[in-house]
């Protein structure tokens, strides 16, 4: 019965080891250059012991549940061979991780006040909320086209590169034309839709099925997924913003 | 009593996150796949630790490091920490704002560390590439590229200059890089420039973004306090293949060292094999 302890605290010292570099550059600037002592040091400890065990079973639920079914939906879908139905559960899973997304729903409403006072739609409530709403619709079609069509690439063995730099050009143009206020939002919009629990498994489904595929080498072909989601939203952003 | 409330919260942003992925995977799995899952069981226990985790972690950021990291970003970035006094203001240069940038590439780097959707990709590659890219390694190098990134976007804030032009200039660089770049590393360094911006350094790095374009003159939050994200997210991507590169040219050199100069073609089959 000891192992399974030892392991956690194992893993446990890894965690803090994780959380150890935050730890150290508060209280650096907090102590030697803002010169002030540290508010409710309880609150801080009792907060940072929560932050360390909630990595620990992060991490630890990671390895035991979410690689795991990214891989076995993969391998699934590989021996089925029915592209249809994997396309579908690769938008459905992009579109619909991403809409729900708390940040993205933050950025949207944001992003709504950012074009009110830039005159590109009405001040009233009810046009920043079809504003936002259009928006984190067409992020969430935006990022469900991207695991699609990365899951296409895995397929036919794509490089990922052409298709990368190809979306770049496209954002540089876009940038040309779009308007100014939506610029920064729309640069921004590529970093905010991958969250915490759609990275592992997004990775883990690109990776098993490069493994599941003969000629597919699972570094090459296998990674890519998060770059496409994180590229395509900054296009649908932009033109989002040159429609409306 | 709080403490209940806010942990409350917590599960329940976590199981808004969970959820729709939960249906769309099962819903999938038993529907179309119509496979029974290999250990079922094992796999619930670690939805129910990811769950438990991430509600613990965010709730223990909530109370302990994001109050300490906001509260320092507006005070970092008050006029009157800058100069010293409060007559200087207005007179202020880009120069000025030294501590603001150390700041700004010190919680990049950090917070970076701790992003568990990083810790999870680099866990997959280490697993993926037989043990040639290291956990560490990976981490450590996606954190040097958000550090230089937040560091440019504060001066960006700072100066008042187009975002465009640091991120195009950005993207020039990648894409000379691509061509140079051992082709292993090239779909993981795109990657990483989406993993690093979530639960930890997004908040934080907005704080900082704001209260800068809040307090600098002539700075609108509105609309300069956008684009730190952005630079956090492009370059990790330049780090990464930094980090691939020079590996690669410390392998060729210890080679060099020891055998002489290789012939050029065999030089080349580096990059062109898979």
């Amino acid at each position: 019965m000891r192992a399974p302890v030892v392991a956690f605290l194992k893993s446990l010292l890894d965690s803090v080891r994780d959380l150890a570099a935050i730890i150290v550059v508060i209280a650096f600037f907090q102590i030697v250059v803002l010169q002030q002592p540290l508010p409710n040091l309880g609150a801080v400890l009792g907060g940072t012991l929560l932050v360390v065990l909630g990595l620990t079973f992060f991490v630890r639920g990671l390895e035991m549940g979410l690689f795991p079914i990214g891989e076995t939906m993969a391998n699934g879908f590989a021996r089925k061979g029915s592209l249809w139905w994997l396309l579908i559960f690769a938008f459905a899973l992009g579109f619909g991780t991403t809409v729900a997304e708390p940040a993205l729903i933050a950025v949207a409403a944001e992003a709504a006040a950012v074009a009110a006072e830039g005159g590109m739609i009405a001040t009233d409530e009810a046009a920043k909320a079809s504003y936002a709403f259009g928006l984190r619709m067409s992020v969430g079609l935006a990022v469900g086209l991207a695991i699609l069509l990365g899951v296409i690439r895995i397929i036919r063995g794509w490089p990922v590169h052409y298709l990368i730099i190809g979306g770049y050009l496209g954002v540089v143009v876009m940038t040309f034309f779009a308007p100014r206020e939506i610029i920064g939002i729309a640069y921004d919009a590529g970093g905010v839709t991958t969250s915490t629990i759609t990275v592992p498994l997004v990775t883990a489904l690109g990776v098993g099925l490069a493994s599941s595929i003969r000629g597919r080498n699972p570094m090459i072909d296998g990674f890519g997924l998060i770059a496409f989601a994180s590229l395509t939203p900054m296009i649908f952003v932009l033109g989002y913003g040159m429609l409306i | 009593m709080e403490f209940v409330v806010t942990s409350v919260q917590a599960l329940g942003a976590t199981l808004r996150d969970v959820l729709p992925i939960a249906a769309i995977i099962f819903g999938f799995q038993l529907l179309v796949l119509r496979r029974s899952i290999p250990n079922i069981k094992r796999i619930l226990i670690g939805f129910v630790y990811v769950i438990v985790g991430m509600t613990l972690f965010l709730e223990g950021l909530e109370q302990a490091l994001f109050p300490l990291g906001r509260l320092m970003a507006e005070q970092l970035t008050d006029p009157v920490f800058i100069s010293g006094t409060a007559d200087t203001i207005g007179t202020l240069l880009w120069s000025d704002y030294l501590w603001v940038y150390i700041f700004a590439a010190a919680i990049g780097f950090a917070t970076t560390i701790a992003e568990p959707a990083l810790i999870a990709v680099a866990i997959k590659a280490h697993q993926v590439s037989g043990g040639a890219i290291g956990v560490w390694g990976l981490r450590i190098a996606v954190a040097i590229g958000v550090a230089i990134g937040i560091a440019v976007g504060t001066f960006r804030i700072i100066t008042g200059t187009p975002l465009e032009y640091y991120i195009i200039a950005g993207y020039v660089v990648v894409i000379i890089q691509t061509v140079f770049a051992p082709r292993l590393i090239i779909a993981l360094a795109y990657d990483s420039g989406g993993v690093t911006t979530s639960t930890v350094t997004v908040p934080l790095v907005a704080a900082l973004g704001l209260g800068l374009a809040s307090t600098v003159p002539g700075r609108s939050p509105i609309l300069d306090g956008f684009g730190l994200i952005a630079f956090a997210s492009l370059f990790p991507i330049i780090a990464v293949m930094a980090y691939a590169q020079i590996g690669e040219w410390r392998q060729r050199r210890r080679t060099y060292i020891a055998n002489g100069p290789e012939p050029v073609s065999r030089r080349r089959t580096d990059h062109d094999t898979d």
